[in-house]
């Protein structure tokens, strides 16, 4: 009887966290126009996306409550600009990836709409939440899985925010890396190119004067 | 059980956690609107940063459902609005890129709606807190601030940083640019010379005047 209420419950706060967001932040796209969002994030980190879209209907003068018949094609390209998923959910999503290299993820959506960019004049509203690294978690439903007390639940909340900085600082240090080796860089290459000017600019006023005086011995002025 | 089924039936009246975090790409002469349905007494904070692009500013406003602006600024780079929801409604804020011919810009923001959900709420409300308890919901807000300042110290450092890898590649572009200039001008200097004195026998009255 327990075990039912707990699977139940458990079952329930899946099939809810399944739900689009019903209150997130929400934008308007046209509807061949695409849309993409950067995430910087530290590697090893779960991201979760959810979004519902709603078709502008121009009778009504009003947003439908759904768009009937419209899917939206999500994108997601790793900082190399590898393409991890791309795939086509319906007009209500939800996406999920956890990153394997540090640095910027692109997140892109547009609609599957098939029309020409002219003609589609409709629009859409788009309601979304990305979710990055601990903000993912759902505690409510740790604490039912792992049998939680209320005080072990919160320390395990404050593990992960530890985590989540530890990756942060991480990816810090290599972003650090990164800078100073392009700074480097930058210097070598100043340093290598003024030298190779110098050297030109040398050359070519040796040869110049040098043409010039064979030039004119040749046409007898000198 | 009870408990666990009563704590299910809250964890679903209160909803999401309420927090956008966004970094999206502001193309030049473009506008970027977002909107979210708020009820009244929540208290809000909409935080926004330059990433990338130009000066790093940006311009930014926030309405309420009347329309009213409750915030704008002109060419901002970074910063941070806390208000109270007057009415329900949808509040809408929108960033300007509109000044800027051709630079695009690259921002991020965090609009904060309320507080977070209560971890773990107990059916009566709030109750008092054990020691323990109250010592980890302090740690928590003090690894929220933590978390923040990292955000905010990653953005700053993706500026120098994207900097930094423009100025090489444009040493890289500008120095081969500069010496195949220099080889075109100093050759182009002496044929020229050569031509004013080539045409000696026709062009004896000219040369000299």
């Amino acid at each position: 009887m327990e075990m039912k209420a707990v699977v139940s419950c458990t079952g329930l706060m899946l099939l809810f966290a399944w739900l689009s967001p019903s209150q997130a932040l929400y934008f308007h796209i046209g509807e061949t126009e695409k849309k993409c969002f950067i995430e910087e994030i530290p590697d090893e980190t779960m991201v979760i996306g959810r979004y519902r879209t709603q078709l502008w209907d121009k009778q009504a003068g009003s947003f439908l409550p759904s768009a009937p018949g419209l899917g939206m094609h999500v994108e997601i390209k790793d900082p190399d600009a590898k393409i991890i998923l791309s795939r086509q959910y319906g007009s209500d999503g939800r996406f999920t990836f956890t990153s394997h290299t540090p640095g910027e993820h692109q997140i892109c959506l547009h609609s599957n709409s098939t029309k020409m960019a002219l003609f589609a004049g409709g629009k859409l509203r788009v309601h979304l939440e990305i979710q990055v690294g601990e903000h993912t978690n759902n505690y409510p439903e740790i604490a039912a899985k792992d049998k939680l007390t209320e005080l072990q639940l919160r320390v395990r909340q404050l593990l992960d925010q530890v985590e989540q900085i530890q990756k942060e600082q991480n990816y810090q240090r290599y972003r650090e890396e990164r800078f100073r080796m392009t700074s480097e860089s930058t210097n070598q290459r100043v340093l290598w190119w003024s030298i190779a000017q110098t050297i030109i600019l040398i050359i070519t006023g040796i040869w110049q004067m040098r043409h010039l005086k064979s030039f004119f011995e040749a046409k007898k002025l000198v | 059980m009870l408990f666990w089924f009563l704590l299910l039936c809250v964890q679903l009246m209160l909803g999401w956690i309420r927090a956008s975090e966004l970094t999206f790409e502001l193309p030049d002469n473009a506008k970027q609107c977002f909107y979210e349905d708020i009820s009244i007494g929540t208290k809000c904070t909409l935080e926004f940063q330059v990433v990338t692009g130009g000066h790093y500013d940006v311009d930014c406003r926030l309405e309420d459902p009347d329309g009213t602006v409750l915030y704008k600024e002109m060419k901002k780079q970074y910063d941070s609005f806390t208000f109270t929801a007057s009415r329900n409604g949808t509040f809408k804020f929108c960033f300007s890129n509109e000044f800027s011919t051709f630079t695009h810009k690259t921002v991020y923001f965090d609009f904060q709606v309320g507080d977070d959900p209560p971890l773990f709420p107990n059916e009566n409300g709030v109750t008092a807190l054990t020691q323990m308890e109250s010592a980890c919901v302090s740690i928590h807000e003090a690894l929220k601030s933590v978390i923040d300042y990292q955000t905010h110290f990653r953005l700053r450092e993706t500026q120098g940083r994207s900097r930094a890898e423009d100025l090489n590649t444009r040493v890289a572009f500008w120095s081969i640019g500069e010496a195949f200039i220099l080889l075109v001008v100093s050759i182009s200097q002496v044929l020229l010379l050569r031509s004013f004195f080539s045409d000696k026998k026709t062009t004896t009255t000219r040369v000299g005047s």
